[in-house]
């Protein structure tokens, strides 16, 4: 009966019952014990059939990656079974996520950023803790820094370890005989040279989507770090700031460079992501700053060109650059949900590394998984072949938004106005630390 | 004069007898409405459950800094940062200029075609009706259709001008053209709208007019000048007014076509609105809906006065 209301059509009494029913899970939560074993498989005998609505992003490797593991655990436990809903991507997105937390209206699980957007989903009052999952222990420490909000845990990984550098296409690379340039110096030296060699744009940029024109500030937070550890955490209390100089300022200021050099193609201020990946994928187009999620528009839509594309991290002005990378998204539960227990049960299943090996089966490999035990296979595409150095070596960092809750919503508008010489390095800077600090007084940080 | 003053007072139920005891019924009349007061009740808790409480508890939201579970009361601090930050208070001027572009060419481009579409031309209905149907197409469909059009390198727009050897502009993405180009769509789209309202005036307009006009040795600009334009005044009065709270309020195609970009350049009040919801800064989006609220109400309502006043006089 409960399952009618759900899904019929008397929302008014759904609302009701599914907030009054959240209200119960809240407070069963808080219990030190709670009764009956919580997300053990010996649980499922004793559940009766659920069907878990499950809210994803559109993205092509996030659906593939959750079809995938349903399926898999519904060919497990017949008894569960889900109902995938898709969400549009970016702000639209973020939107519809808050609303339905907030309104109570969230599906049973959901998939979303980590890091910064996680913490702005305010956690503690809307999501459900699962501190108490067998597997917990398996999810690597970098990534429950970026789903933990208060102590509690609240996700789990799903996809891999992101990076954000430059793609660049291999061919015209070896033609050139150039070299991957691990300094901003040699990268505007091998765009001179593309330049002068002849049609290909040295620097692809893509300002028809927006959030593609960040990659040059965000992408070069590990050369931040690199010269200031303690950056992020001098930003999260206030004490510096983008406009103070370099080196946090240097992300702008070298997209300023990239464009006064008249090195970005001409289409910049027009094209879309998937116009970006294919130039750089066909040789229109030497480098394109991208975060290395792009692999699989490379793969879907020039799958014969996925071994010409390679990847370096962000040159910054030191040399020897680290590559910044991004957490994988998790997946999360809402406290309203009515099904805890089989909710939990999945997640459990989803820190394994069986389901790591789903997802590579699914998607293939685009990068390294945040839960022990979880391999990748021999032949990786040459982007996650040109990754794996730097995470072997260490010589990565996280990105900004998973070392401070603080990220200003008119980053994209900004890097898209210094990247088209609308607007200066350093008054992009000054604007965007402006842009922020509504974000920390939002979140009621101190010192703001 | 009792049985006029009855009248008028309960004009609005002309079904009642009139004729028994004038004077009582002029009493009652003046402190009683024909109808119950639980008759207006349902009405009215709709209209103050959705409309005034909003309204109210809005304005004092925009002085708080909130979220669906709690707020913090802020004073003017979000209205301080709307008008302190340069790419909210920058908003605000793309809002003025876009509402005054549309509304002004959409009062002259629907008035020169109401009167073309007026005369006795050939195929007069159906061009009337090409005229008024981008109305019909949904805002977020003409946005989406002219962003392809527009399209500096693909779009028709500048293919066809790469015929005749014009390097056309990024119409959408040259940071000093992308208003202007949005704001043409919206008159493109809307002017069907003043074109029919002027239609209708033009044809309320008596022909003894411009039959004794003519006696007197008119000519056909005379005639438009000295008759159609004064006996227009009511559907311009209409045109203008709703045109200007489309513009200042306009949001779909701007959202559609540039997103408010390049940068910030084509952001209006109503596309700032929406994105510092987006970011979650409620607080402030709500203090952008009362400037919204409140620039609305400063420029449309001396303007309706004015309008009416001069009709009045007339």
């Amino acid at each position: 009966m409960p399952f009618r209301l759900r899904r019929g059509a008397y929302a008014l009494p759904a609302v009701f019952a599914v907030s009054a029913l959240g209200l119960a899970a809240c407070s069963s939560g808080g219990d030190p014990e709670p009764s009956g074993s919580a997300g053990g498989a010996e649980t499922t005998e004793a559940m009766e059939p659920v069907e878990l609505s499950f809210l994803v992003d559109s993205t092509e490797t996030t659906v593939g990656i959750v079809e995938a593991l349903t399926a898999a655990y519904t060919a497990e436990h017949p008894e569960v079974t889900f109902a995938i809903e898709e969400r549009p991507q970016g702000g639209d997105g973020d939107n519809i996520v808050k609303t339905r937390l907030q309104t109570g209206e969230m599906s049973d699980l959901f998939w979303y950023n980590s890091g910064s957007l996680f913490q702005a989903l305010a956690p503690t009052k809307t999501l459900l803790a699962i501190d108490d999952l067998p597997n917990a222990g398996a999810i690597s420490d970098t990534f429950k820094a970026g789903v933990t909000a208060d102590g509690s845990l609240y996700g789990v990984p799903a996809g891999t370890a992101m990076g954000g550098g430059v793609m660049y296409n291999i061919p015209l690379y070896e033609e050139l005989g150039l070299e991957i340039p691990t300094s901003w110096d040699e990268f505007m030296a091998n765009n001179q040279a593309i330049l002068d060699a002849g049609d290909a744009a040295p620097v692809i940029q893509t300002f028809g989507e927006t959030w593609t024109s960040q990659l040059f500030v965000l992408g070069d937070f590990a050369n931040v770090l690199a010269v200031d550890p303690e950056w992020a955490d001098k930003y999260t209390a206030n004490e510096v700031k983008y406009a103070d100089g370099p080196p946090a300022i240097d992300g702008f200021t070298h997209q300023q460079e990239v464009f006064e050099a008249g090195y970005l193609n001409k289409d910049f201020a027009s094209a879309g992501f998937a116009d970006g990946v294919r130039m750089v994928a066909s040789g229109e187009g030497a480098h394109y700053p991208m975060l290395s999620f792009a692999l699989s528009e490379l793969q879907a839509n020039s799958p014969d060109d996925v071994a010409n594309v390679g990847f370096f991290a962000m040159p910054g002005d030191e040399g020897d650059s680290p590559l910044t990378t991004w957490l994988s998204a998790g997946i999360y539960a809402p406290a309203t949900t009515e099904h805890a227990d089989a909710v939990k049960d999945f997640l459990n299943f989803v820190a394994t590394p069986e389901a790591c090996d789903i997802q590579t089966e699914a998607v293939g490999a685009q990068g390294p998984y945040f839960v022990d035990g979880c391999t990748l296979p021999d032949d990786v595409p040459q982007m996650v072949a040109d990754m794996l150095p730097y995470f072997d070596a260490g010589n990565t960092q996280p990105a900004l938004e998973f070392l401070s809750p603080i990220k200003g919503p008119a980053l994209e508008q900004i890097t898209v106005e210094v990247g088209s010489g609308i607007r200066s390095a350093e008054d992009g800077a000054a604007l965007y630390d402006k842009d922020v600090e509504k974000q920390a007084q939002q979140l009621g940080l101190e010192g703001w | 004069m009792t049985m006029t003053t009855t009248t008028s007072q309960t004009g609005s139920a002309s079904a009642w007898p009139a004729e028994p005891e004038p004077t009582a019924r002029k009493r009652r009349g003046k402190k009683r409405s024909p109808y119950p007061m639980w008759f207006y009740l349902p009405a009215a808790i709709i209209y103050i459950g959705l409309f005034v409480v909003p309204t109210f508890t809005s304005f004092y939201f925009s002085l708080t800094r909130w979220t669906i579970f709690d707020s913090e009361f802020v004073g003017l601090e979000n209205f301080q940062t709307f008008f302190s930050e340069p790419f909210l208070f920058q908003s605000l001027i793309h809002t003025l200029i876009y509402a005054a572009i549309t509304s002004g060419l959409k009062v002259v481009l629907g008035l020169l075609i109401g009167v073309f579409l007026s005369s006795q031309i050939i195929a007069r209905g159906y061009l009337r009706s090409v005229v008024f149907f981008p109305v019909l197409v949904s805002a977020v469909g003409v946005g989406v259709t002219f962003s392809v059009l527009m399209d500096p390198f693909d779009g028709l727009i500048n293919k066809s001008l790469a015929v005749f050897g014009i390097e056309g502009p990024g119409w959408l993405t040259d940071p000093n053209l992308a208003l202007y180009s949005v704001a043409f769509v919206d008159v493109w789209s809307g002017v069907g709208i003043a074109t029919l309202i002027y239609i209708a005036g033009i044809v309320a307009i008596p022909q003894e007019y411009f039959e004794a006009a003519k006696v007197d040795g008119a000519n056909a600009v005379k005639s438009f000048w000295n008759i159609t334009l004064p006996l227009m005044r009511p559907a311009t009065t209409t045109v203008i007014i709703l045109s200007l709270i489309g513009g200042l309020r306009s949001f779909a195609l701007i959202w559609t076509m540039t997103n408010g970009g390049p940068g910030f350049s084509s952001d209006v009040l109503a596309s700032m609105v929406y994105k510092q919801y987006q970011a979650g800064f409620y607080g402030l989006s709500t203090a952008g809906n009362v400037v919204l609220f409140v620039l609305v109400a400063v420029i449309v309502v001396p303007l309706f006065w004015f309008l009416n006043r001069k009709e009045v006089d007339q």
